[in-house]
């Protein structure tokens, strides 16, 4: 299956491997950390709701347009659920191809397209005790287009 | 006619329920959308919205049959 929802720690290294191919001479891999601050809040851990049946299709169906569009060779991608402590993995893309340009490339696009696309919301908590749903609505207001502080990169 | 709504994260929280059965005159997702907005008084505004029909991504000019699942979605925020 190349896109995931799971309810337990990723596990990197067998994501990698799971896009392991002798005739590849690159992998990409972007992973998504929970980080201690947003917008000026300290964070302390946080929650993703994912809608499972549609979540899985789309992401399915995400990772298949990258393969197509850039011709990578293979192509994953776990996205967690449930409560997460700070530096957890909350998603993680693994993108392998013969050459690196591709493969970088398709990586930035699957974790894009799966962070605007996927019926997943993610609500913070803080450490002052108030949690809250962040969506992109300030960003876009803001008006620049995806920096949304948020991110984890 | 009858058909069923779901919310999800915000809107659940804001509509103080994860589904209900709705009866009403029929239309596009959109005015089922600002239908229900009117009676929970709290569901923003669509175009922040995604709508689904029955595990489907959906367009909001989608004209609802009777017996469909309507899924609303606040603004997405995976990663």
């Amino acid at each position: 299956m190349s896109f995931k929802v799971s309810a337990t720690a990723i596990d990197a290294v067998a994501a990698r491997q799971a896009v392991a191919d002798n005739s590849c001479g690159a992998l990409v891999v972007f992973e998504g950390w929970i980080r201690d601050h947003n917008e000026g809040q300290a964070v302390e851990r946080l929650e993703y709701e994912v809608y499972r049946p549609l979540a899985e299709k789309e992401g399915a169906v995400i990772i298949a347009e990258a393969i197509e569009r850039f011709g990578i060779s293979h192509a994953m991608c776990i996205h967690r659920e449930g409560l997460l402590e700070l530096s957890d993995i909350a998603v993680i893309v693994c993108v392998s191809s013969p050459h690196r340009g591709e493969a970088f490339e398709a990586c930035r696009y699957i974790i894009d397209e799966v962070k605007s696309r996927l019926p997943i919301w993610k609500k913070e908590h803080y450490l002052s005790g108030i949690s809250e749903w962040v969506n992109c609505e300030h960003c876009a207001a803001a008006g620049h287009s995806h920096g949304h502080s948020s991110e984890h990169q | 006619m009858k058909v069923k709504v779901r919310y999800f994260a915000l809107f659940r929280e804001q509509a103080g329920m994860e589904s209900e059965s709705v009866d009403w005159q029929g239309g596009t997702a959109a005015e089922l959308f600002q239908e229900m907005a009117a009676r929970h008084a709290t569901l923003m505004p669509e175009a922040a919205a995604l709508v689904a029909i029955n595990d489907e991504m959906a367009g909001w000019e989608t004209t609802l049959d009777e017996g469909d699942e309507i899924l609303f979605f606040p603004p997405v925020a995976g990663g």
